[in-house]
């Protein structure tokens, strides 16, 4: 066995690498679900799941052996194969998508082989992401097609439209970050934004010689359309076309459409913290007095355990007395243990990372709770009239001033 | 291992070739066409041809294909029939399809493909040079001709004013 691994270290790093990975992106989904519940809620002055486990918090749990439990009809006349394909397709491009993103700078050990954080490390990553989220597609228009019923069909076929034209704008507005670090690899990305300029860091941002901030805007807006998200959720407008391409699916079929909005969700925010914010780079300068930010990532474990203890020994019922409390314990033991030298670099990079991409996906269930749903003309002109020319503007002006600064 | 993965992929972009002509619906062909673009986009991929590959994907599987499928899609076309025609078809195509796949076997046996030379890696550099440097008047050419495609369709497809 330990010889057969020796000989396939790499097929073996790569089995345990993409289970691990499995288990916690599932995991993230399901409490992403819940986390949207929480901030929709609040925003909409309400409190959001509270019954089942403290908080809500196994209403993740719950919601999944329903969506297990439930009957699965089939609805007369479909298209077998494609009905049931539409799914399948949709869930395994949004995983593989999100196989693609690096999560750290550092490595790890396993089976005596230095493996990177993240499943895998292409050259050319970022046009591989693309081609994998262009596939992406399929799953919403097959479903709505293969349904045989007008409402998915009219879903299916506007989110297609829809993904098909704005997936132009947020090619286009990327070419700008390309220009200025010359390489589709995700990881020299991130690297090429190290260091300062004029006393902010140099992320795609803001940074000279050629600030990303049109870049950015026309990113983030032609992603929250990409991926069929308020206020651009068309294709599932409640009052005029019932549930959109997925009306005609339960149980898992929709849990998987469902997860794979999710997780398309997690994968523009990734891209979004590389491309423009820097990806795991910690907005402080590593020497001298703001070494201390080290100290940041063990800091916020600690604190957060603590407002856990806190809130749990006022909590209502006895169970949550209990449940929450011991979670605030392992937060903070999780905190202390970042602290220790072996692990406090290792930490920095997932850290940062991971809090740049909660933050996005905090803008997406914000923008989702405050913004009114757009017209279906008026989605497909912001995408071609407003959002395609100001991307190529982008691209000029990107290109204008590296060749301006480069002479 | 090289060779399993592309035996592999190449049984899969023949199968959905084949699969493609066969399928009576419309959706079918256009999701067998897409099988074999993924399947070349691999075989790219097997060669080294890493850029290539991914824009197999995009333009063919995610754009092209899309567009196909919305079409389909848009115009509720329902089940083939088979035809005299079609049935005639089958008749001539068959041998033909024979014709060509003997002479496919003769030319590769007598002339050999040749060995593939090895890319540089990353092959994005020695493509952008060929494209916007040696062959730029072409490329230019061939995106004006697409304009002008762009274009002509539109103007077809546009409501005449005042008529509603």
């Amino acid at each position: 066995m330990s010889e057969f691994l020796a000989q396939h270290s790499l097929l073996a790093t790569s089995v345990v690498k993409t289970v691990i990975f499995l288990i916690l992106v599932l995991t993230a989904l399901a409490y992403l679900t819940w986390f949207e519940r929480k901030v929709v809620a609040h925003i909409q002055s309400r409190w959001g799941p509270y019954r089942v486990g403290p908080h809500g918090l196994l209403q993740p749990l719950a919601d999944g052996i329903k969506f297990i439990m439930k009957e699965d009809p089939m609805p007369a006349g479909v298209d077998k194969f494609v009905y049931l394909l539409a799914p399948l397709l949709a869930m395994s491009v949004a995983l593989t998508a999100l196989g693609l993103i690096p999560f750290g700078p550092g490595t790890i050990k396993l089976f005596g082989r230095e493996t990177s954080l993240g499943i895998s490390d292409l050259n050319l990553g970022l046009l591989f992401l693309f081609a994998i989220t262009s596939l992406g597609v399929y799953g919403v228009a097959l479903g709505g097609w293969a349904s045989n019923s007008k409402y998915p069909l009219l879903g299916g076929l506007r989110s297609s439209a829809q993904m098909v034209s704005y997936e132009l704008s947020l090619t286009l507005s990327v070419v700008g970050v390309l220009l200025i670090a010359g390489t589709f690899s995700l990881r020299e990305i991130i690297q090429s934004q190290g260091g300062w300029w004029h006393g902010i860091p140099r992320w795609n941002l803001l940074a000279g010689p050629a600030p990303q901030i049109l870049g950015f805007f026309c990113y983030f807006t032609a992603a929250v359309a990409e991926t069929n998200r308020a206020p651009f959720d068309l294709a599932e407008a409640e009052q005029e076309l019932v549930g959109g391409f997925h009306t005609e699916y339960s149980s898992m079929k929709f849990a998987m459409f469902f997860m794979s909005e999710y997780a398309n969700m997690i994968t523009v925010s990734c891209l979004a913290t590389i491309l423009f914010f820097g990806g795991w780079l910690s907005p402080f300068p590593a020497s001298g007095a703001w070494s201390a930010t080290r100290y940041i990532p063990a800091a916020v474990f600690v604190i957060c355990g603590l407002t856990l203890i806190w809130d749990g020994i006022r909590y209502t019922t006895s169970s949550g007395k209990i449940v929450l409390p011991v979670l605030g314990l392992v937060l903070g033991a999780v905190g202390a243990m970042t602290a220790m030298p072996f692990a406090i670099n290792i930490i920095q990079g997932p850290f940062w990372f991971l809090t740049k991409v909660l933050f996005f996906l905090f803008v997406y269930v914000w923008v989702r709770g405050t913004l009114p749903r757009l017209r279906y003309d008026q989605l497909m002109s912001i995408g071609w009239k407003l959002l395609l020319p100001v991307s190529l503007a982008n691209v000029l002006l990107t290109s204008l001033a590296l060749v301006v600064k480069n002479r | 291992m090289t060779m399993l993965l592309f035996f592999a992929l190449a049984a899969i972009a023949v199968a959905g070739a084949v699969s493609l002509i066969l399928q009576r619906h419309p959706i079918h062909s256009a999701l067998s066409l897409i099988v074999v673009m993924v399947a070349l986009a691999g075989l790219y991929l097997l060669l080294g041809a890493e850029f290539i590959s991914a824009v197999q994907i995009i333009v063919y599987a995610g754009a092209i294909m899309v567009l196909f499928v919305f079409v389909i899609m848009l115009l509720n076309a329902g089940e083939e029939e088979r035809t005299n025609f079609s049935r005639m078809a089958a008749y001539v195509g068959l041998p033909l399809a024979a014709v060509l796949a003997a002479g496919l076997v003769y030319w590769t046996a007598h002339e050999g493909t040749g060995a593939a030379a090895p890319m540089q890696r990353p092959a994005t550099r020695p493509l952008a040079m060929l494209l916007f440097q040696d062959y730029l008047f072409p490329f230019e050419l061939t995106s004006i001709l697409i304009l002008v495609a762009i274009l002509g369709a539109v103007v077809l497809a546009r409501r005449e004013e005042g008529r509603e």
